[in-house]
């Protein structure tokens, strides 16, 4: 059954570029969340707010090529691949929307919450770039990979 | 996984959306003022509960005194006006200037800045003083001339025999005053340097003791809650005592978040100071407070507030500090930055006879905001004794509009109460009824008039 779902190529690469960009920016506030946690120096804090403030950026580009590119989408496969990518984007802005805030919050306040949001949303930017880019779904086992079709571009 | 990891991520979300909208009691709450102000539990929301005043002209709105009372603008068109001083023959001096200028350094910062700037004044930092003299004592200041110029952003002022001293955002200065003078006859003598690195709280209030040897600096923290490093905070959040002949300065008081005004006790020689406390714990956190000023006592910021009520945001903690850190006297409630004070007389009238009149300014982390008058507190036996009373309101109406901003009160010993308006620009007057034959007339600047 999964084997019959067809899958349309990866992303315009334009639009894999701003899906793979968020996630270096993301993992970069994370490391800097767990560097402020382990020495009190707020520097760390103004690095991952601002890393974490520059894949929103991306993210946010990158979500709304997504809708635009789902609605005029007509292939039953591409919209698959689209879908997915736009609800992970989705998931990942509105993760690191609360997580852009809680590096608004003054010094220590920003703890514990600050690496857990920040690692939540390195994966969920990893995983919409891999969706987006990747020849194989990862939601869709089988021979789906050797069927590609006619090389839409999305 | 896809469906699990976005309802995780939902989940996480909901649960820390939950902080939000918290605080929406309005005004001060009354269980904030004296000794033992109610201290409820520390609210950590996304976005935290915020009014931006809404700057509007005066029109013919003005603000509003008990009755018995007058209040007249004497002179508008500052340079910002923050805090004033009443000469011994009568002359006001008005310190106007705008400080601070700290870079961004956070996403959070360029924000925040636009936001809270909407909120104040537009006009340019004036660096000066200005001199209003009301020769004739009919209540209308006709002469205006400026006293000194080129400064940095003054701020506190007090006068020693023939000394006029001027606390700038980096410099405590003084000037050779003879009485009757409209011009300081050259430019200021350095007397000591002031911390000014980053100056987040630039504001510099200054009193001189009793006998005119010591002079004290009211420094105020680098940061909310050192955001900024604890390397910021060096000589931060402070009271100095100077010494007014050699300059030489050691801490009196530390751990005071933002001392905003220093007044010194009629009588007993003692030193008040109201200060700022620290914002985003929440509507109803921490009371900016009055108090007097214990030589070598510790009040909590960072570590602690209101004695040994620990702030976590600030690291690493030092338990041996909370643990030394004593009370303040009196909560004003929270978020009314308190940002002026001044001991009344009997001249005032029997109701303000004995007290504190203290300025708020209001703030901006609150959702219904508080301060934005002027309110006096009643003191018994030289301490504070009961609510404090609304005395000049009308500042701001419930549906935004701000009209002005309390900063610097001053008590003319004859009888008139000085408040500097740092967003109109304005320096009010409030005499009683009786003792202003002239203040009936309308304000000589076509401003808002009498009440």
């Amino acid at each position: 059954m999964a084997a019959d779902v067809r899958l349309a190529g990866p992303v315009h690469p334009l639009h894999a570029f701003l899906l793979a960009a968020p996630v270096p920016l993301f993992l970069g506030g994370f490391l800097s969340d767990l560097a402020y946690g382990s020495t009190p120096e707020p520097q760390w804090s103004n690095f991952a707010a601002w890393l974490v403030a520059g894949g929103m950026v991306f993210v946010g580009v990158a979500l709304l090529w997504a809708l635009i590119a789902l609605l005029r989408s007509r292939a039953h496969g591409g919209r698959v691949r689209l879908g997915a990518v736009f609800v992970l984007l989705l998931a990942t802005f509105v993760v690191g929307l609360v997580d852009s805030l809680v590096h608004a919050r003054d010094a220590y306040a920003i703890m514990p919450a600050a690496p857990v949001l920040s690692a939540i949303v390195t994966l969920l930017a990893a995983l919409a770039a891999w969706a987006g880019s990747s020849r194989l779904g990862f939601w869709s086992p089988g021979p789906a990979h050797a069927q590609m079709p006619s090389g839409e571009v999305l | 996984m896809k469906r699990l990891l976005l309802s995780a991520a939902l989940a996480g979300t909901a649960t820390l959306l939950a902080g939000c909208g918290g605080g929406s009691s309005g005004g001060s709450d009354p269980s904030q003022f004296g000794g033992d102000p109610s201290l409820p539990d520390q609210q950590r929301a996304l976005v935290p509960s915020m009014k931006i005043a809404d700057p509007t002209p005066w029109g013919s709105h003005h603000p509003v005194v008990p009755a018995g009372y007058t209040i007249t603008a004497i002179a508008t068109g500052f340079g910002i006006a923050r805090q004033t001083l009443v000469l011994p023959n009568g002359d006001i001096l008005v310190a106007e200037g705008r400080g601070g200028g700290e870079s961004a350094l956070r996403p959070k910062d360029l924000i925040a800045g636009f936001i809270k700037a909407k909120g104040t004044s537009q006009a340019k930092s004036g660096n000066r003083l200005t001199l209003l003299r009301d020769a004739d004592g009919d209540g209308v200041y006709e002469g205006r001339t400026v006293f000194a110029d080129h400064l940095n952003a003054p701020y506190g002022m007090a006068l020693v025999g023939g000394q006029l001293y001027v606390a700038n955002q980096d410099s405590l200065v003084r000037f050779a005053y003879a009485p009757g003078q409209t011009k300081a006859s050259g430019p200021p003598v350095t007397v000591t340097e002031l911390p000014a690195y980053i100056n987040h709280h630039w504001t510099k209030s200054l009193a001189a003791s009793a006998d005119g040897r010591f002079l004290y600096v009211g420094i105020g923290s680098n940061s909310n809650i050192t955001e900024r490093g604890m390397a910021a905070e060096l000589d931060r959040a402070q009271i100095w005592q100077v010494d007014a002949a050699t300059g030489a300065h050691r801490p009196f008081a530390t751990g005071i978040r933002n001392p905003t005004a220093l007044a010194i006790q009629p009588g007993t020689g003692q030193l008040w100071a109201v200060a700022n406390e620290r914002d985003e714990l929440g509507p109803n956190l921490v009371p900016d407070y009055l108090t007097s000023v214990r030589e070598g006592a510790f009040y909590g910021w960072p570590y602690s507030y209101w004695g040994q009520n620990v702030d976590s945001r600030a690291q690493p903690q030092d338990p041996a500090k909370v643990a030394s850190a004593i009370r303040p006297d009196y909560g004003l409630g929270s978020h009314v930055a308190a940002l002026g004070v001044a001991f009344s007389n009997p001249a005032m009238g029997a109701r303000f006879a004995e007290g504190v009149f203290v300025g708020e300014h209001g703030s901006w982390n609150r959702s219904r905001p508080s301060g934005y008058k002027v309110v006096f507190v009643p003191f018994r036996g030289g301490r504070p004794a009961g609510p404090p009373v609304d005395v000049v309101t009308g500042f701001h109406d419930p549906g935004g509009a701000t009209f002005g901003r309390p900063v610097g009160v001053t008590v003319d010993p004859r009888g008139a109460l000085i408040v500097a308006d740092d967003l109109s620009n304005t320096i009010w007057r409030m005499v009683p009824a009786r003792r202003a034959p002239g203040a009936e007339a309308p304000a000589r600047p076509a401003e808002p008039a009498t009440h």
